[in-house]
């Protein structure tokens, strides 16, 4: 009887401690969607109910952001990164695992290492770096520095442990080249680790905000990470029109993510099993 | 043997190795290790702007009778004391809890609790600012269950502003964490925690007793990657609290220090690196103690 209560207890105490913290994980969502419908008053002053702004801020968004130039740099630069990220890692994630030396397990166990490496040191450098070559304000200096990736490069490596190494070997009989072999075989036979890595160095690209805060300084060349964040620390922020630009944001990321969520939790994790 | 395979195939072999692992080395020595080895002759250089000269220790010395630099070191470290472990062990409740198979809607529970990793750094720190506005949804729920009396100053107090970070972050990252447990916890036999609860094992002791050191491998990777995360502590900080680092600097880090002096202030690019240079050490310092403790209890 007791040891019944208490199983009843504890299912009670699981259940609401767990709708406790899906609620709370989901309720800012909620907020910015609600927020994105009311007048900025409102929000601040912690409406919680669907309003009749909804209009007003789109447009105001509209109007004070060049809406589709900005989306357009915030896409141009995160498939490029991403593009040129994954072509890179999965060359030396494939060289790594397939063509082993001494030498090159070396180097790979130091490439490892730059992992630790924090960005605020490597920024000042960089900065100069790209002032010299006449980069700054421009795209290719945000996505030049975070193509070589130790972890993305980790990464293919892991996942390359399981590519069947009779394929190479029928390969080889056929005589193709190994370039052929990585184009032709390795890179449609991989297309799932292609995806889930995709995901992953996309949502980076697309969410990355310090580097392109210093490097982009015109408004033609801005990101919309930059623009809600400048949006949102004005004196006087229009709550309602920064809700907007956060929902627009958002959804890319929150769309790939329901869409494929077994990729995206799979490059999440990486390759840690 | 490397050396066995000498000869024309193995040249053949070693050359395409090569081939395949060069563009990333190359992007890695042009834009890691170059940089940080700069970096470090930076920090011993002093001067305004590009101009220049050989200082010696002085930056370093300057780093002891730097107030605000002390104030960053001791947010950043903060952070990182009160944070790491909380998110932790709230992330290991979380997936404990997920992985028993008897709970009802786990799926829904498990993707609500990690849906906090799609947002951007910046958008949930605007988010969370909008929230805790002084009369905003925070506070005003607070008030209406009688937990406060009047509105808690989140944003400009000094106090109420860092445990705001530590809450947003918190926020962000738990469901990150307890994703990489899940995935741990998938992989062990459920059959040890039924012979335990059969053996009257009651679940907090199974939690400690089986749950932890079974994934004390996973638990250590996710405290090194939040170590190095918490230390860069960057976005959320300057969104939060309008760049400045907050009230009397109370939200300041030390990446936010860097950012101040090298593009807010007369830029000062040996003293920006000297201080960068800090966090490269305690990230190097931490992972190296995090990695020793973990072997030691191995014992």
């Amino acid at each position: 009887m007791t040891n019944g209560i208490g199983r009843a207890a504890g299912a009670l105490l699981t259940y609401g401690f767990l709708g406790l913290m899906a609620f709370l994980s989901v309720f800012p969502f909620l907020w910015m969607a609600l927020g994105a419908t009311n007048s900025s008053i409102d929000i601040i002053k912690g409406r919680v109910l669907p309003g009749a702004a909804l209009a007003t801020n789109v447009s105001t968004f509209f109007t004070q952001v060049n809406a589709p130039l900005v989306f357009w740099n915030s896409a141009k630069i995160a498939i490029l990164a991403t593009v040129l990220t994954l072509a890179v890692s999965s060359l030396a994630g494939y060289g790594f695992e397939i063509f082993r030396s001494r030498q090159r397990e070396r180097l790979y166990r130091a490439m490892l290492l730059t992992l630790m490496i924090p960005f605020a040191a490597l920024m000042i450098p960089l900065f100069i770096m790209m002032g010299k070559a006449g980069l700054i304000n421009t795209h290719i200096a945000v996505v030049l520095p975070t193509i070589g990736s130790a972890f993305v490069v980790f990464y293919f490596r892991q996942c390359t442990k399981a590519f069947p190494s009779e394929l190479r070997d029928a390969a080889k009989v056929d005589g193709l080249k190994e370039w052929q072999i990585f184009l032709f075989i390795y890179v449609p036979v991989m297309r799932s680790t292609y995806a889930a890595a995709f995901i992953i160095v996309f949502m980076t690209a697309w969410n990355n905000y310090l580097w392109p805060l210093i490097v982009l300084q015109s408004n033609e060349t801005k990101t919309i990470t930059l623009v809600i964040s400048s949006l949102a620390s004005a004196y006087y922020p229009d709550y309602g029109v920064v809700m907007v630009g956060t929902v627009l944001a958002t959804l890319p990321t929150l769309a790939v993510f329901f869409f494929m969520q077994r990729q995206f939790v799979q490059g999440m994790l990486g390759s840690v099993k | 043997m490397v050396h066995a395979r000498r000869g024309s195939i193995g040249r053949y072999y070693d050359i395409n190795g090569w081939l395949f692992v060069a563009p990333v080395l190359g992007l890695i020595g042009l834009f890691m290790i170059y940089p940080i080895v700069w970096s470090l002759w930076m920090s011993f250089q002093s001067g305004r702007g590009m101009m220049m000269k050989f200082a010696g220790f002085a930056n370093i010395v300057r780093l002891w009778n730097d107030p605000v630099f002390i104030k960053a070191l001791t947010n950043t470290m903060t952070y990182f004391v009160v944070q790491v472990p909380i998110m932790i062990v709230l992330a290991l409740i979380l997936a404990s809890m997920l992985n028993n198979p008897r709970i009802i809607g786990r799926g829904l529970f498990r993707t609500a609790i990690f849906l906090p990793c799609v947002t951007s750094l910046v958008a949930y720190s605007v988010l969370f600012k909008g929230m805790f506005a002084p009369d905003g949804v925070v506070n005003s729920t607070l008030a209406a269950i009688g937990v406060i009396s009047s509105p808690i100053p989140w944003l400009t107090h000094p106090f109420w502003a860092k445990v705001l970070v530590i809450i947003a972050i918190t926020w962000r990252w738990t469901g990150y964490n307890m994703i990489f447990y899940l995935a741990a916890l998938q992989n062990i036999d459920r059959s040890i925690y039924e012979v335990a609860r059969i053996d009257g094992v009651p679940a907090w002791a199974r939690f400690i007793h089986i749950t932890i050191p079974l994934l004390k491998p996973v638990i250590l990777f996710t405290t090194v990657i939040s170590t190095i995360g918490t230390l860069q502590l960057f976005d959320e900080v300057y969104n939060l609290t309008e760049g400045r680092g907050g009230p009397s600097n109370a939200t300041l880090t030390l990446s936010l220090y860097i950012y101040n002096l090298t593009f807010r202030f007369m830029p000062n690019f040996g003293y920006a690196a000297t201080v960068s240079y800090v966090i490269v050490v305690l990230v190097a310092l931490l992972a190296f103690l995090q990695f020793f403790a973990a072997r030691e209890r191995d014992k």
